[in-house]
């Protein structure tokens, strides 16, 4: 049967030999990714089918892995680059901005980049430092990468097909917590736009903006707000990188209230750019501020404190409160 | 500080003066570094064999004179010290199990390398260290329970880096061998009499920081040993996908000596590490110590080394145990008992129990605590925050 259960890991997993068998030019790259299949084991079981030649163990360097990643592309091969966490693609974060997404523009368009970087991110797993981090506006905010984050099994699925298929650099955020929830996958669906929005629940009082982790947490205070009386519509914004500004406005000019919810911390944020455009496109339909629902300033924090640290179903519901009371 | 880590622990200000007759000149890299195959595990400095024998031999000729001075109490001392570890690290990884730790990155097999560097260092040397030098910890009189708050989830670190120069664990790989020799540039610029460690991995030798580091270091002859705990293993990689030439040598290239010890022998790691610090204190500049040991555990509690390695390799490995092997020589001259052996077991026994109360005893920190030292000099921002947050949460307490 073409539609499977499965938990986003699998999800992925499936993806990536999916793109290993159909383009001999797709290698797999990154620390640990052979025979261990990697820390979550997304790529389990790939080196074994594969061989070493496709899915590459990678020394310690993450620098090395991008900055050869650029160089295979360059020689017209498909790289997809696992990081092992969020915080470990600093090293790397020179060859990304400087160098990787630069380099269609200043060849003329005449080189792509069709280089893939793989990121468990975004906290909820109770690590030590630098493993629950949320990057992404750092990247979104650099011309030439184009980000995104899926937030269930059939997005996990095609949005990684999509972003192996893209000619442009695509960095692709994995919301680690999610790895085990479970969606159906449908293996012969005509997926939508890899840059789409998509709204996941439909309401008429407020739309609550979210990608990756968040959803879930936006779908279950709507879930929360019904019971309320209150109709909250959820958009999945999908993509950080274009982001899907008339698909998020259409649902703003019928809720004509917005919450954007990541968490990342707030300031320069995602969020700050969306209110901005946002209120720019839609003034006179909104009857309230947009209202933004995210991490501090502050670095994050010690696993014991995380649950305070990220929105929660309490936070963003306080903010739909807030929207609702203007 | 501790009670438990005083022993061994005297400065050694006058350890130029136990130079040898025969120690190498600045320039010539050390008698270990010479062109080794592949795949022979290269000539190594060792002092105490596998069976607790000591050894005389070319290869350590050099760097035997550095333990001369080492009585049978010393001895005692480090065998002590390596026991308590392994104690420690045992009763860390059963707390993890327990669900009192998120997390735990055993130093299992590694208790000489860390011991042996541990104790050749001077209280006024600074020590940079990555995520598992429980036992250098312990050499430098850092409470064993304030290494577990970050495992905890409680903090990010969890003791002031100056009260004994140790710093604080550092996870992103290699990061901490740029910050060992930048404070080595200033202790060389301060004149000072004292030199700086840095620990790291076989894994981390293949960052770019490291690299950066053996440079700097070099450029500027700065007093900085850089230990490597080749452990042969970085989670799943062999060193194999780490580097092609053995990881001693690489100094070479740089400009200075590479010498690779018997990590699992603990007189060999303290003789090296002492000759090592003697050099740098002496305005020699850096050296590489490559302590060719072993991880006889998981990478960390997360990980199922079943998956990437074979249990012939570990099993080969245990008879290279370095607690038995300095208990057997401990034994063969006479210099510690049975009884001894008991009464270690039992003040071992407490101090794990300490441990474990005093985890368990461990608050979580306070709420508002993700807004403090964010700066040293305050910012609107956060303050704004805080107050919002503060707010938000005295909502529930009002019935809100
Ligand atoms: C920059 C960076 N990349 C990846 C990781 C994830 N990681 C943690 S430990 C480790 C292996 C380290 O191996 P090694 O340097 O040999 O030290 P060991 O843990 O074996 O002592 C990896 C890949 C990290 N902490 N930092």
């Amino acid at each position: 049967m073409a539609v499977e259960k499965m938990s986003i890991a699998k999800a992925l997993n499936e993806s990536l030999r999916k793109a290993l068998e159909q383009d001999p030019k797709v290698l797999i790259m990154g620390e640990d990714v052979g025979k261990l299949g990697g820390v979550f084991r997304i790529t389990d079981g790939l080196q074994k089918d594969f061989g070493e030649e496709r899915v590459i163990d990678t020394p310690l360097a993450e620098s090395g892995i991008v900055g050869t990643a650029i160089g295979l592309a360059l020689r017209g091969y498909r790289p997809v680059v696992e990081i092992q966490f969020d915080g470990f693609v600093f090293p790397a974060y020179d060859q990304i901005v400087t160098q990787l997404a630069k380099m269609h523009a200043r060849a003329l368009g005449k080189v792509k980049m069709p280089v893939v970087i793989r990121i468990p991110y975004a906290g909820g797993i109770g690590a030590v430092e630098h493993h629950s981090e949320s990057p992404e506006a750092l990247f979104a905010h650099v011309p030439g990468l184009k980000v995104v984050s899926p937030s269930n099994a059939s997005d996990a699925y095609w949005m990684l097909q999509q972003a192996i298929l893209s000619d442009d650099p695509v960095i692709f955020f994995e919301p680690k917590r999610r790895y085990w929830d479970k969606g159906e996958v449908d293996f012969d669906a005509i997926p939508g736009e890899l840059h789409k929005a998509r709204v996941t629940r439909e309401g008429s009082d407020v739309t609550l903006a979210a990608y990756g982790p968040m959803v879930k947490v936006c779908l279950e205070a709507a879930a929360a707000a019904a019971e309320e009386g209150k109709s909250v519509e959820v958009v999945d914004l999908r993509s950080m990188s274009p982001v899907d500004f008339d698909g998020l406005q259409a649902s703003v000019e019928k809720t004509r209230r917005l919450v954007v919810v990541h968490e990342a911390p707030t300031f320069l944020g995602m969020g700050s750019e969306i209110a901005a455009r946002i209120t720019e496109r839609c003034f006179y339909h909104l009857e309230a501020p947009v209202l933004r629902v995210g991490g501090f300033h502050a670095p994050y924090p010690p696993a014991r404190l995380e649950d305070e640290y990220l929105p929660g179903l309490d936070r963003v519901l306080d903010a739909v409160d807030r929207s609702l009371a203007y | 500080m501790t009670v438990e880590s005083t022993a061994a622990r005297k400065p050694r200000r006058s350890s130029g003066t136990k130079r040898a007759a025969g120690a190498a000149s600045a320039a010539k890299p050390a008698a270990a570094a010479t062109a080794q195959t592949q795949d022979a595990v290269p000539q190594l400095v060792q002092l105490l064999t596998p069976e607790g024998e000591r050894v005389e031999n070319a290869d350590n000729a050099e760097f035997a004179p550095f333990v001369a001075d080492i009585t049978t109490e010393d001895l005692r001392g480090l065998y002590r010290d390596m026991v308590m570890t392994r104690r420690f690290d045992g009763e860390a990884t059963a707390l993890q199990r327990q669900g009192e730790l998120g997390l735990w990155a055993s130093l299992l097999g590694q208790e000489a390398a860390q011991i042996g560097s541990g104790r050749a260092l001077n209280d006024e040397d600074y020590v940079f260290p990555t995520y598992r030098e429980h036992g250098v910890a312990w050499c430098r009189g850092v409470d064993p329970t304030n290494l577990l708050g970050m495992f905890r989830g409680v903090n990010h670190g969890g003791w002031d880096p100056n009260t004994n120069n140790f710093h604080l664990y550092t996870i992103v790989i290699g990061s901490q061998t740029l910050h060992a020799t930048g404070y080595a540039m200033g202790v060389a610029k301060d004149g000072a009499d004292s030199a700086v460690i840095a620990y790291f991995g076989d894994g981390a030798s293949s960052q770019g920081d490291v690299m950066e580091a053996f440079n700097f270091a070099a450029v500027y002859n700065s007093p900085v040993v850089f230990f490597c705990q080749n452990n042969q293993w970085a989670i799943s990689e062999p060193t194999e996908r780490q580097m092609r030439v053995p990881l001693y040598q690489r100094a070479q290239g740089f400009g200075f000596p590479g010498v690779r010890v018997d990590g699992n022998d603990v007189l060999a790691c303290l003789a090296v590490t002492r000759w090592a610090l003697d050099r740098a204190r002496r305005g020699e500049g850096p050296t590489l110590v490559e302590a060719f040991t072993y991880r006889m555990g998981a990478h960390t509690t997360s990980d199922d080394p079943t998956k990437y390695r074979r249990d012939e390799e570990t099993a080969a490995w245990e008879a290279k145990d370095p607690i038995l092997r300095l208990k057997a020589h401990l034994l063969a001259t006479g210099g510690a008992d049975e009884a001894y052996f008991a009464e270690l077991e039992a003040e071992s026994e407490a101090m794990g129990k300490r441990v474990r109360e005093a985890v368990r005893a461990m608050p979580d920190p306070d709420t508002m605590a993700i807004f403090e030292n964010v700066y040293a000099d305050g910012h609107a921002l956060v303050d704004e925050e805080r107050a919002q947050f503060a707010a938000y949460l005295a909502s529930f307490e009002e019935g809100h």
